[in-house]
């Protein structure tokens, strides 16, 4: 990391003077309701780390999607090498080496490192030629210590591993400019530092990465340049040399955000009846889930217990358990005291737990109903008239309008759900979930996708109804996040809480170590 | 200020459905009248001829209309036993076989008890009717609900072997001295009353009825509010606290409930009998009439009242002008095909 930093001033400066490898001229792109990107200029350069700096929804990975040809720009030019050239479909990305890695890696589970990387491949001949690939496989992941067995199968990897594919994936295809969408959302801390030597590396054989990333740090550790964009403009481009953090954060927000103050109780009151309890709980995971081994866990009211992980390791099935989506094979689910190991999901909620999933989009609305109808999904035993028969729509409009008013969203009632954008989305299903004091709240992914100000809003709501004696089991992949508003931290390793801690007794590499399963000496406190 | 806005272009955007609709209607019947055109050129036929034919003896008189509603009836009733399953997003495509033991049931009904007066025996045969459909729908659903078979194969399948009980029922048990592919002719307590001095029977009526509460239930209910989430996204319902399964199996039997009213209105109301094979594929018309009309109520009164004036007038030219009965299925499958390739129609708008 040091070494980056003490690198980078210079290679970038070095390169500013020569022609950019790539430049974008007025690039504007509309989405409905959405200016994504708002006559955007940037300049790529040859051997320099591009840092795409923004906040979710400033039109970061819109941009990029342009330049891989993924999207088609309404207006501007793409200069390669001083000319105009049209980037239609990423094969025309493709022919000028581009590369670039998605957010959501797209491997084939069920083909092994060499296949998959073979398929990429351009010069691809009818009869594979196992062998060669491999050991091309083998002489570059050697070159940029990106280690993978070249005959695993994907579906046997890490996340971080398939992340090591999909660049090798791109160097073996011979691209010279490498895009690589938020790489670090799904990597520990450890795994993010080794990532930026891998890139220091290709900057240094004089490749060029475009790095879209939402975290000041990971820009300061490792980019040369860095351009800032904001609501799809771009609000200013910088070399590594001028910038500082707090210029940074202006320019990402236009404005100061005062910091959200949380005090956590010293001794919560675990003395009381818990408010959840799991006892040995065990899940079998079809598919792609993960299944869930011996989970004890407690929830107290009035605390808020963070789950940290690596996506994959089990988030998503432990708030589906708790809700009753999936069924215990073994152990005790209680709620109050009380059995809840075989209630159906309405009785769970009836009870007073909520749920916020982590892709509100898929897991928790009907794009083709209203808002309105879609926020009373969750209560309509509530709004239901004449034993069913009607709808009481004028009740469930106000308990939405004062909810909603209450955590100051602005979100229209009367527009199918598919119109509204990520982040109201987000907002709808906060505001349907708290609207009736519910006694259990979880939360996976709060924050995603809503800007600064939403964000701090349904933290304080968040914080607000733990403080009125409400239980919150937060999932969350944004350690900050975790570490500022958890009373307790819980680490899930395949599966497994393989930690509990409080935020002020660990730190976060000690709890990406756990994380990631790496071996470390660590006694687990409380 | 801003209501006022809204119900403008509410009403801006219902004229532009309309307009829509009609548009999207016209162009598939044009292609479907191109298309059975050519056939009948083939087969040596006036097409024009044909057409003004089918026209006059459907539409063209009041005879023609009340046999186009006698058609139309069966099928307006099954495409109402796709339409409601389909909005929880369940295919039910046995609406035939379901219709099948409706009719089975609701005619051991009427042999058993054929003495009783009708008041009392057609309520009787319209419960084992309907019991007789929702027990064929209850298996699918039920399988569906415990995650082992998808109901799209099992309705299909079933299809297949409610005709053969009831010829089972029919050639072992039932039939009559005289013929063995049919039961003895019904008891007049066991017929559906006729109305307007035609073959229109109350099971019109009850199709009418069945639509209607079909609309209400769907857009003021709250149980159309959670059949509607279902079929939106089953995951986020569920989520929600819907109970998933429990819907699938009783919508799937209520399907069946209704696919069975339309079985004993057949063998109460139209024939009086029950005949081997007597749904030429009722069931399957009743399917496309809902998947023509997104399982839309106004949709599918249009359509299936569309569906009803090719059936007839194939019957008609059958009879006036020498072509087999075949040639109707052909009609009918041009007119499937359309259907099916309806992307291809509302390509440029959808783009």
């Amino acid at each position: 990391m040091d070494n980056s930093q003490a690198l980078s001033p210079t290679t970038g400066e070095s390169a500013a003077a020569a022609e950019p490898l790539v430049a974008l001229r007025g690039i504007t792109k509309t989405f409905p309701n959405v200016v994504a990107n708002d006559k955007v200029d940037l300049d790529i350069y040859n051997a320099e780390i591009h840092a795409l700096l923004g906040e979710n929804g400033a039109g970061k990975s819109t941009l990029m999607k342009i330049l891989y040809g993924f999207y088609r720009a309404d207006a501007g030019l793409i200069l390669h090498r001083g000319e105009p050239y049209a980037i239609r479909s990423p094969q025309d990305a493709r022919a000028i080496h581009i590369g670039m890695v998605f957010q959501d890696l797209n491997l084939i589970p069920a083909l092994s490192v060499a296949e998959n990387i073979a398929l990429f491949l351009p010069d691809l001949p009818a009869i594979l030629k196992a062998k060669e690939i491999a050991a091309r496989i083998s002489e570059i992941s050697k070159r940029y210590n990106l280690q993978v067995d070249p005959h695993a199968l994907v579906s046997h990897l890490s996340i971080g591993e398939q992340q090591k594919v999909e660049i090798l994936k791109l160097l073996l295809s011979d691209a010279r400019l490498l895009i690589l969408d938020e790489p670090t959302r799904v990597l520990a801390p450890h795994e993010v530092d080794a990532l930026f030597s891998v890139l220091n590396r290709l900057r240094e054989d004089g490749y060029a990465i475009i790095l879209i990333t939402h975290k000041m740090k990971e820009v300061l550790a490792c980019a040369d340049r860095i351009t800032v964009l904001r609501k799809g403009r771009v609000a200013g481009s910088l070399l590594r040399s001028e910038a500082y953090e707090n210029a940074l954060v202006e320019l990402m927000f236009a404005k100061k955000i005062p910091a959200l103050q949380v005090s956590h109780k010293a001794q919560h009151a675990q003395a009381g009846k818990p408010l959840l309890e799991l006892r040995s709980v065990g899940t079998r995971g079809e598919g792609a889930e993960t299944s869930l081994k011996d989970i004890d866990l407690q929830i107290y009211p009035g605390e808020i217990v963070g789950v940290a992980g690596v996506s994959g390791n089990g988030q998503k099935e432990l708030g589906d358990l708790v809700l009753g989506m999936t069924d215990c094979t073994s152990g005790v689910k209680l709620l109050n005291g009380e059995d809840m190991t075989h209630l159906s999901i309405q009785q769970v909620r009836k009870g007073g737990v909520v749920f916020i999933p982590e892709n509100p989009l898929a897991m928790a609305s009907v794009p083709y109903m209203s808002v309105l109808e879609n926020f009373s999904l969750t209560n309509i035993w509530r709004y239901a008239r004449h034993a069913g028969l009607s709808m009481d729509w004028q009740s469930a409009k106000i308990d939405a309008q004062s909810t909603l008013a209450n955590l100051g969203f602005d979100v229209p009632l009367y527009v199918p759900a598919k119109a509204l954008s990520g982040g109201n989305m987000q907002r709808m299903v906060i505001a349907r979930e708290m609207s009736h004091q519910p006694r259990l709240i979880v939360a996976s992914y709060l924050t995603r996708g809503l800007d600064v100000q939403s964000t701090l809003s349904a933290r304080k709501a968040l914080l607000q109804a733990r403080d009125e004696g409400a239980g919150v089991l937060l999932i969350s992949e944004d350690l900050e996040e975790l570490f500022q508003l958890s009373d307790r931290l819980i680490v899930l390793y395949q599966g497994k809480i393989v930690g509990t801690c409080t935020p002020a007794g660990t730190d976060v590499y000690e709890i990406g170590h756990l994380m990631t399963g790496s071996e470390v000496n660590y006694a687990p406190q409380g | 200020m801003p209501r006022k806005d809204k119900r403008q272009s509410q009403s801006n955007s219902l004229l532009r459905k309309a307009l829509d609709l009609v548009a999207r209607y016209a162009l598939m019947v044009l292609v479907v009248l191109l298309l059975f055109g050519l056939i009948l050129l083939i087969s040596g036929k006036d097409p024009i001829q044909s057409y003004k034919d089918i026209f006059s003896a459907t539409l063209g008189s009041s005879y023609g209309f009340s046999e186009v509603i006698v058609a139309m009836t069966p099928i307006l009733i099954t495409a109402l036993a796709v339409a409601l399953p389909s909005r929880t997003g369940l295919i039910n495509v046995g609406g035939e076989g379901q219709l099948y033991m409706g009719a089975c049931l609701a005619t051991w009904g009427a042999i058993t008890f054929g003495s009783l007066p009708a008041w009392v025996l057609l309520p009787l045969m319209l419960l084992l009717g309907t019991l007789g459909g929702a027990l064929w729908a209850f298996i699918p659903g039920y399988l569906k609900s415990l995650g082992l078979v998808n109901e799209t194969i099992t309705t299909l399948l079933l299809n297949s072997v409610a005709p053969k009980i009831v010829a089972f029922f029919v050639f072992g048990f039932w039939h009559s001295p005289m013929d063995t592919n049919k039961t003895p002719n019904f008891s007049s307590a066991a017929r559906l009353p006729t109305f307007f001095n035609s073959r229109i029977d109350l099971s019109f009526f009850f199709a009418l009825a069945l639509l209607a509460a079909f609309w209400y239930v769907m857009k003021y209910s709250r149980w159309g509010l959670e059949m509607r989430a279902i079929g939106g996204n089953p995951q986020a319902a569920k989520r929600n606290g819907i109970p998933l399964n429990r819907y699938w199996v009783i919508i799937m039997c209520i399907g069946g409930v209704i696919a069975g009213l339309a079985g004993m209105a057949q063998v109460s109301g139209y024939y009086g009998v029950l005949l081997v094979n007597f749904s030429r594929g009722l069931g399957f018309m009743g399917f496309l009439v809902s998947w023509l009309s997104f399982g839309d109520p106004l949709g599918i009164l249009v359509t299936s009242f569309v569906v009803s004036i090719i059936v007839t007038g194939g019957n008609l030219l059958q009879l006036t002008s020498g072509i087999p009965y075949a040639v109707i299925n052909i009609l009918l499958a041009f007119t499937l095909f359309v259907v099916l390739a309806r992307p291809v129609f509302f390509k440029r708008k959808e783009a």
